[in-house]
């Protein structure tokens, strides 16, 4: 017998998980407590040996600091493990899956990471000499006539920053575009289905908001919209998919009751995942619609990177558009279209939403993304994204209510209920039984046209096998809920942390680390 | 005195010209705890079902609409400090806004007591 083990010992298991064995320290072998790095860090040491300031004659007049700041001290291991510590408590998508889906994270592909790194790429800076960039630019070019394509629309707007951005960007472009025709259009209407973003950006542009209700089907209702339309509003903004997880299958007859009545029409494309190389927004009559590179197209968010929400817009709109954008000339040199000569090349713009020519590490990374994938991958992205939401829907609808289920397919993401649970089991007890099970919970108590609602969008990247053990863990805690189970309740059990007091959390935060005797003071 | 309900859960005590405005028992069982609360400034003109003021709770944020349209006289200042107030008293202390309503008439288009609770026993 060849066996490592050939004593038979076998390891004693007895206290596993358990709370009662003591350590010295705190830790629990690799779970380890962290403090407060103001905890761990001496106000009398550093890290770093800084020579001693020379003396200066003050300018502050009187205002300078006398006061130590009291900056944690500590050496670069001490930093570098506080800092890796923290991140084995947190969950992520190299970890595990999350069901939280694009919204937060999905998988950000590595070659995307490898092409970003590109010293051509990353190292430019936007105010270099323009023949120094024309690399950089081809890229910002190449990516802005891909999403054209994609989307059927006539123009592009590269440089907003993020959705919501993006949202803003299209909105002052029907404000602009309103303006330019002397209409004096004030009303923006949100169907209930919408991003919560969507009423907030149409209030910060000005417009007051009205609610169209849903149907029983979780669509907008068409009858209620048509009946709201009038010379007075300015146009709507629509989800698509909408938060629901559907397809507003009236999307065109929405946009031409909307055109007819004068008004131009918004989408919110934040799910473009779901419909990408099946569906183009230009044909469904859309005038504007952001798309987040950061969900659609894979480039990391969250933690990892910022957004990225460039605005494709209809041949209405795009005179309209942000300067600056890049222009492809003939000999196939790239240039960019700024105020200098904007009067000559693009007169009506609204303006300029940022400083430079976007978010350049995301361009690098979405363009990869597609490329890499192709017209037929991405068509796939869609459709894997769509059957593995699918997938999770009918294979839970029978432990937990399914509000739309009746309504058709779902697109990339499964809508579940609270109904049917135990006396006061809810949605919270079900996410936090989750995080014992090993998974960030997916979103809860959004959309609110759903009684605690739960929200799992898997994403494309996940396989069969991944999408059984969540549906298994998914399933067993759906059944305590239901059965009452009394340690449920008290879920998570398992975490560095149990379950935490949100509401004394959100009704008395303490923001600000303070001394022990500080903060007794305080008091 | 005589108190009305909104289809959006809002209930309004009514007497001649002046009208105090919150929240129902079932808005805040609905929301869960309350954690922030952003009543209207003193003089803010209102108009029917238009946004009035905000409720956020662990859960979710909510605007509460104005029930009629008139002129706010006074913002429930306690709510700032204890916006735990609306999930205790929900239809006492834990009022929002006080206001002179400009159209009485508006108030017909309210339900009473009993049909606020058929409407909500259907929910």
């Amino acid at each position: 017998m060849n066996a490592i083990n050939q004593s038979g010992w076998k390891p004693e298991m007895v206290g596993e998980g358990r709370h009662d064995v003591k350590t010295y320290t705190g830790n629990k072998a690799l779970m380890l407590e962290e403090p407060l790095i103001f905890e761990i860090g001496n106000n009398s040491t550093t890290g770093v040996d800084l020579a001693v300031s020379p003396k200066v004659i003050s300018r502050l007049g009187n205002l300078e600091r006398h006061r130590d700041i009291a900056l944690p001290g500590l050496s670069e291991p001490e930093a570098v493990r506080h800092y890796t510590r923290l991140s084995r408590q947190n969950y992520a998508i190299d970890l595990g899956f999350f069901p939280l889906g694009s919204c937060t994270m999905k998988h950000n592909p590595r070659l995307n990471e490898k092409v970003a790194r590109m010293a051509g790429f990353a190292d430019v800076h936007p105010m270099q000499p323009i023949e120094t960039v024309q690399g950089a630019l081809a890229v910002i070019n190449e990516l802005a006539v891909w999403l054209i394509e994609l989307t059927g629309m006539h123009g592009v707007a590269m440089t907003p920053k993020a959705g919501a951005h993006g949202e803003l960007c299209g909105i002052l472009c029907i404000k602009a575009a309103l303006e330019a025709r002397g209409d004096k259009r004030s009303v923006i209407l949100v169907p209930e289905s919408a991003h919560g973003t969507n009423p907030a950006t149409a209030a910060f542009a000005g417009f007051s908001v009205e609610n169209i209700p849903a149907t029983s089907e979780g669509r907008v209702d068409l009858a209620a919209l048509k009946s709201r339309l009038g010379p007075d509003v300015a146009g709507v903004m629509i989800t698509n998919p909408n938060t629901c997880g559907l397809f507003e299958r009236d999307m065109k007859a929405i946009s031409d009751a909307v055109h007819a009545a004068g008004g131009y029409v918004y989408c919110d494309g934040a799910n473009f995942n779901a419909i990408v190389g099946r569906v183009r927004p230009g044909d469904l009559g859309i005038d504007a619609m952001h798309i987040n590179l950061h969900k659609t197209f894979s480039t990391p968010h969250g933690g990892g990177g910022p957004g990225s929400g460039p605005v494709v817009l209809s041949e209405a709109l795009s005179p309209f558009g942000p300067l600056p954008f890049t222009e492809r000339h003939a000999d196939g040199h790239f240039s960019l279209v700024e105020e200098e000569t904007a009067g000559e090349r693009h007169p009506h713009s609204f303006g300029r939403m940022t400083a430079f020519h976007g978010q350049m590490g995301m361009f690098t990374r979405a363009l990869s993304y597609i490329m890499s994938h192709g017209a037929d991958g991405l068509r796939q992205v869609a459709e894997d994204a769509v059957l593995n939401a699918n997938y999770i829907l009918r294979s839970l609808e029978d432990v937990l209510d399914a509000p739309f289920a009746h309504s058709g397919p779902c697109m990339h993401e499964a809508l579940f209920s609270d109904d049917g649970m135990a006396e006061g089991f809810s949605t919270l007890d079900i996410a936090k039984g989750l995080i014992d099970e090993g998974y960030h919970p997916m979103t809860v108590y959004f959309p609110l046209v759903v009684h605690g609602a739960m929200l799992v969008e898997p994403t494309e990247t996940e396989s069969k096998a991944t999408l059984d053990q969540f549906i298994g863990a998914l399933r067993s805690v759906a059944e305590r809920a239901k059965a009452g189970d009394p340690l449920l309740k008290s879920a998570p059990h398992h975490a560095p942390r149990r379950r935490l007091d949100e509401t004394q959390a959100a009704r008395k935060p303490i923001l600000v680390w303070r001394e022990p005797e500080q903060a007794v003071a305080a008091e | 005195m005589s108190r009305y309900y909104t289809e959006d859960h809002e209930w309004i005590d009514v007497d001649g010209e002046t009208a105090t405005v919150g929240i129902t028992d079932y808005a805040q069982s609905q929301l869960g705890d309350i954690v922030f609360a952003e009543v209207p400034a003193t003089g803010a003109t209102l108009k029917k079902g238009g946004d009035a003021a905000v409720v956020e709770s662990v859960k979710a944020a909510s605007d509460v609409y104005a029930p009629v349209s008139g002129v706010v006289t006074e913002g429930n200042d306690a709510l700032e400090g204890d916006p735990a107030l609306v999930n205790s008293d929900p239809e006492g202390e834990g009022w929002f806004f006080k206001l002179t309503l400009s159209d009485t008439s508006e108030l017909d288009t309210l339900m009473d007591a009993a049909a606020y609770k058929a409407f909500v026993d259907g929910l």
